[in-house]
């Protein structure tokens, strides 16, 4: 199946990045596949690349770019949204990118499920 | 211009439905969720608007944002007929319960009782809720 992923919280705040990333990892491993992940709301603060967060935790900003520059999966943050908050090119993590609500439509119609984390 | 836009989509013309649930102050859901559903329309799909719990407040047409400082979007929801986009649902017992009327909203809406929305949820190609 094709799933979609949108995610509307930042990290650490709210367990959303968390669910939506073991979603995700759960979901490649039965052998689905991930159209993309779009971060919308607070979740564009997920590709901050400015965070460092402590070394005796999980670190979820890693993991994304596990899932994008190691999986190859589309991941992407609202311009509009991005603008907002601060998050913009140059200070992304690896293995996303940044765009328009148009990514979000695209992946809608693409998909067999979307499914909202947040 | 209504045949034109129906049929825009194409063969990939789905049908998505956005659940706006939040009040339309104090947080950004329900703006960011106007703001969506304004780029899906643009996409020419087969929208729906489901307005349910405190979301039914983003719609009220006496509006005035100006106490908190915030840019108001109310007038925004007009955009949509634009689109074609005509298919806005209220549940009725949400509009009733927080004292308000079809006449109160901006935009005209159909007023669904729960069990209709979740038949019109069940129908989408995707939902999408803010």
């Amino acid at each position: 199946m094709k799933f979609a992923v949108q995610v509307l919280e930042g990290p650490y705040n709210n367990e959303a990045s968390d669910t939506a990333y073991n979603f995700i990892k759960a979901a490649l491993e039965r052998g689905h596949q991930i159209v993309r992940v779009f971060f919308y709301h607070n979740g564009v603060l997920n590709v901050n690349n400015l965070a460092d967060p402590p070394q005796d935790d999980r670190n979820v900003y890693a993991r994304w770019t596990e899932l994008g520059r190691d999986k190859g999966i589309d991941i992407v943050a609202c311009i509009a949204a991005s603008k907002r908050r601060g998050i913009k090119e140059g200070h992304i993590i690896e293995g996303t990118r940044i765009s328009g609500l148009g990514q979000l439509t695209d992946m809608a119609i693409e998909a067999d499920r979307l499914i909202t984390f947040g | 211009m209504s045949d034109e836009m129906d049929n825009g989509g194409g063969e990939n013309r789905k049908k998505i439905a956005f659940v706006m649930r939040r009040a339309p102050h104090g947080s950004i859901y329900s703006y960011e969720g106007l703001e969506t559903a304004l780029i899906v329309a643009a996409y020419e799909q087969d929208l729906s608007l489901i307005f349910t719990g405190d979301g039914v407040f983003a719609l009220i047409a006496a509006q005035d944002t100006s106490a908190l400082g915030v840019k108001g979007f109310i007038k925004t929801y007009r955009a949509l007929d634009g689109y074609d986009v005509n298919k806005i649902y209220v549940d009725r017992e949400s509009m009733e319960r927080r004292g308000l009327k079809p006449e109160d909203f901006i935009i005209p809406v159909e007023i669904k009782e729960a069990a209709q929305i979740a038949a019109i949820i069940e129908e989408q190609h995707a939902t999408i809720p803010y």
